[in-house]
């Protein structure tokens, strides 16, 4: 029988499974990987460095660009940090607003994933069904901010603004008949929030269309159950958060135990796996999106009775309104200051912690009273789950580094920074 | 107020650790300690060990560089009859060859969070006059701060001793200098183009000029002074 030798393989940085830049250098013997050596940073861009030199307000579209499919809880955790600084009041209204985005956030996250996850192991369908949710959901970013993407919506004391009254709708095309355009636009009548309310009575069936497909499948039971398991005192020591964490069985969420926002008024639940294997991982973030969908069905109940103000008063750190400016001078310096200058900041560090759709996303801050920050840490969660897939693929087929690559939810833009 | 948990957490640290550990005052609730580098090591086996503390888990590693901490670029606190100009003076750069560096110039900065009791805890530890910085690694204490050390040596050039493979992890292969360093220029040193003769990408040193948007500034605040704030609270 001919002797088998271990050897190197280099996994990516162009592979369409490495989920961006990934490059794995991974030690193989037969099929079975030994060890495996991720190269980071081939999206590397500074952010922290380049945060240094700006005013506090000017990073926060950099935020959106950390981890680019979850954008608004990068934003999030950022002006969290910098509102614990100032002690600014957020409006209440505002507080909601920005629940109702950080849940749509983490179901446009999770269906990033499960399409990816899916089509990464065989499941080909699952993307063009995530992806068909996803234009939804992105529809209502690009109503209240004006992109689809990279949003800029949060601001240090509330958020940019309140939420329209319109949709957009679909533009006439002769590659559709008006039957269809009629369609197609007629959850759009009305205001975003009935919008967003169509949306949540229509997700969970949605939801359920991605279980029949996938959670008693025989195939994807084969790839997923009893890989890469993860005890809870390892994924405790490895750094693991959110969802990595839950599906070792740790009850952790920071949602519930440390509530920022409005989460301590929402009702839902944190599921959590029993045997730490990719398998319950899936099942977790499947859950978490059902979970998601009810937030945001209060967000919306609680956001139709209760108008109001959605950004602090303060016009030391929140530009006064343009009509304003243009007959009050006390407002016009105001907004002259805050546009050439930026606010200073009070000396001193904070670090503010949110439950991203991916794990704990912490910004920690340190001033020293310019009106830029000093120092501007970013902690990834991918980071800390990416550095254990060495852990987690050992003893493993070749084929399941790619199934570890899609339950960890990585995405580059937040682990290379 | 000992109904506050990280209160209660105070206390048990100073009675536990007494003068081996230095409170920094917060404005926002946060508790934070500066930890002498010696005892660092001891001081946190025992905050992951033992049950009063169970800090299960090392959230952070961060590196910190303190060398320009309180300067602006533009002066606020006069008047002029010329007006002041928007242009920046820059500042000398100071070479990492120095033999020592100051006390207080590095540090590294530790997030510590206790699942079962919920509490975090904030960890400083300067490290001291050499060069290069250099702190004990607490990789073998808590695993996930394997990148996350690995990540301070490759911004900042700080050593962590007993780290088991300390290697640059997100700056280019070959990379040269320490880029979050304060001295460490934002446009960095080397640019790199595709040179067509020699049929390679080749690296030469950066042309473009460094400039100043936004003068860096600090200004003197009423409303943040702990006696003026209840007086004066009309923003």
């Amino acid at each position: 029988m001919a002797e088998i030798q271990s050897y190197t393989m280099n996994f990516g940085p162009q592979h369409p499974a490495a989920h961006g830049v990934l490059r794995l250098v991974l030690e193989i013997e037969g099929e079975t990987i030994q060890k495996a050596d991720p190269h980071v940073g081939l999206l590397h861009r500074g952010t922290e460095k380049l945060a240094e030199t700006k005013p506090f307000n000017q990073s926060i579209g950099y935020m959106d660009r950390l981890d680019y499919v979850s954008m608004m809880c990068n934003e999030h955790g950022y002006v969290l940090a910098i509102e614990k600084l100032l002690g600014v009041e957020v409006p209440a209204r505002a507080q909601y607003i920005r629940v109702m985005f950080d849940e749509m956030t983490r179901i446009l996250n999770h269906l990033m994933w499960l399409g990816a996850h899916g089509l990464d192991i065989g499941a080909m369908t699952m993307f063009l069904y995530c992806f068909r949710e996803r234009e939804d959901l992105m529809d209502c970013y690009e109503a209240v901010s004006g992109t689809r993407m990279h949003a800029t919506y949060y601001r240090p004391g509330g958020v940019y603004r309140d939420l329209p009254e319109s949709m957009p709708k679909y533009a006439e095309s002769r590659y559709r008949s008006k039957k269809e355009l009629d369609r197609m636009n007629s959850v759009r009548e009305g205001s975003m929030l009935d919008f967003i309310e169509d949306f949540t009575k229509r997700f969970p069936s949605c939801i359920d269309d991605y279980e029949t497909l996938l959670t008693d499948n025989r195939i994807w039971k084969q790839r997923t159950v009893n890989i890469a398991v993860v005890s809870p005192e390892r994924a405790m020591q490895l750094g693991f958060t959110g969802p990595m964490l839950r599906g070792s069985g740790v009850e952790w969420d920071l949602r519930k135990k440390q509530p920022y926002a409005a989460y301590d008024q929402m009702d839902f639940d944190i599921p959590v796996g029993i045997n730490g294997d990719c398998y319950d991982r899936y099942l977790v973030r499947v859950e978490e999106m059902r979970q998601s969908n009810r937030i945001i069905r209060q967000c919306v109940d609680w956001l139709r009775e209760n108008p109001g103000p959605v950004i602090a008063e303060d016009h030391k750190i929140v530009p006064p309104s343009r009509v304003e400016m243009k007959d009050d001078m006390e407002s016009l310096i105001h907004h002259f200051k805050l546009f050439t200058e930026g606010y200073c900041v009070p000396e001193g560090e904070a670090y503010a912690a949110i439950e991203h759709p991916k794990g704990e996303f912490g910004v920690y801050l340190i001033s020293d009273g310019a009106n830029k920050p000093y120092r501007v840490k970013i902690r990834a969660p991918g980071f800390a789950h990416l550095s254990a897939m060495s852990e987690m693929v050992e003893g493993h087929m070749l084929a399941d580094v790619v199934a570890v690559i899609g339950t960890q939810d990585i995405v580059f833009g937040e682990i290379d920074r | 107020m000992m109904t506050n948990p990280s209160e209660t957490l105070a206390a048990r640290i100073e009675a536990r650790f007494g003068d081996k550990v230095d409170r920094v005052a917060s404005s926002c609730g946060e508790l934070t300690y500066e930890v002498d580098k010696d005892e660092f090591t001891k001081i946190a086996t025992a905050l992951r060990n033992e049950a009063d503390f169970g800090f299960e888990m090392l959230i952070d590693v961060c590196g910190v560089d303190y060398l320009n901490y309180g300067s602006d670029e533009w002066i606020t606190n006069s008047a002029t009859e010329t007006g002041f100009s928007r242009g920046v003076e820059r500042q000398p750069v100071i070479l990492d060859e120095a033999d020592e560096f100051d006390e207080r110039r590095f540090a590294v900065v530790y997030h510590l969070l206790s699942i079962q009791n919920n509490v975090r805890l904030r960890l400083r530890v300067f490290t001291g006059t050499s060069n290069p910085p250099i702190v004990r690694s607490v990789v073998d204490i808590w695993n996930s701060a394997n990148w996350f050390e690995r990540e301070a040596f490759d911004l900042y050039g700080i050593l962590f001793d007993g780290h088991p493979d300390l290697r640059r992890i997100l700056t280019d292969y070959g990379f040269i200098g320490h880029p979050f360093r304060k001295d460490f220029p934002i446009m960095g040193n080397v640019e790199v183009s595709y040179d067509s003769d020699e049929g390679r990408v080749v690296y030469k040193p950066v042309t473009i000029e460094p400039r100043t948007l936004v003068p860096r500034v600090i200004r003197e605040d009423n409303r943040y002074s702990a006696d003026l704030k209840d007086t004066r609270k009309d923003g």
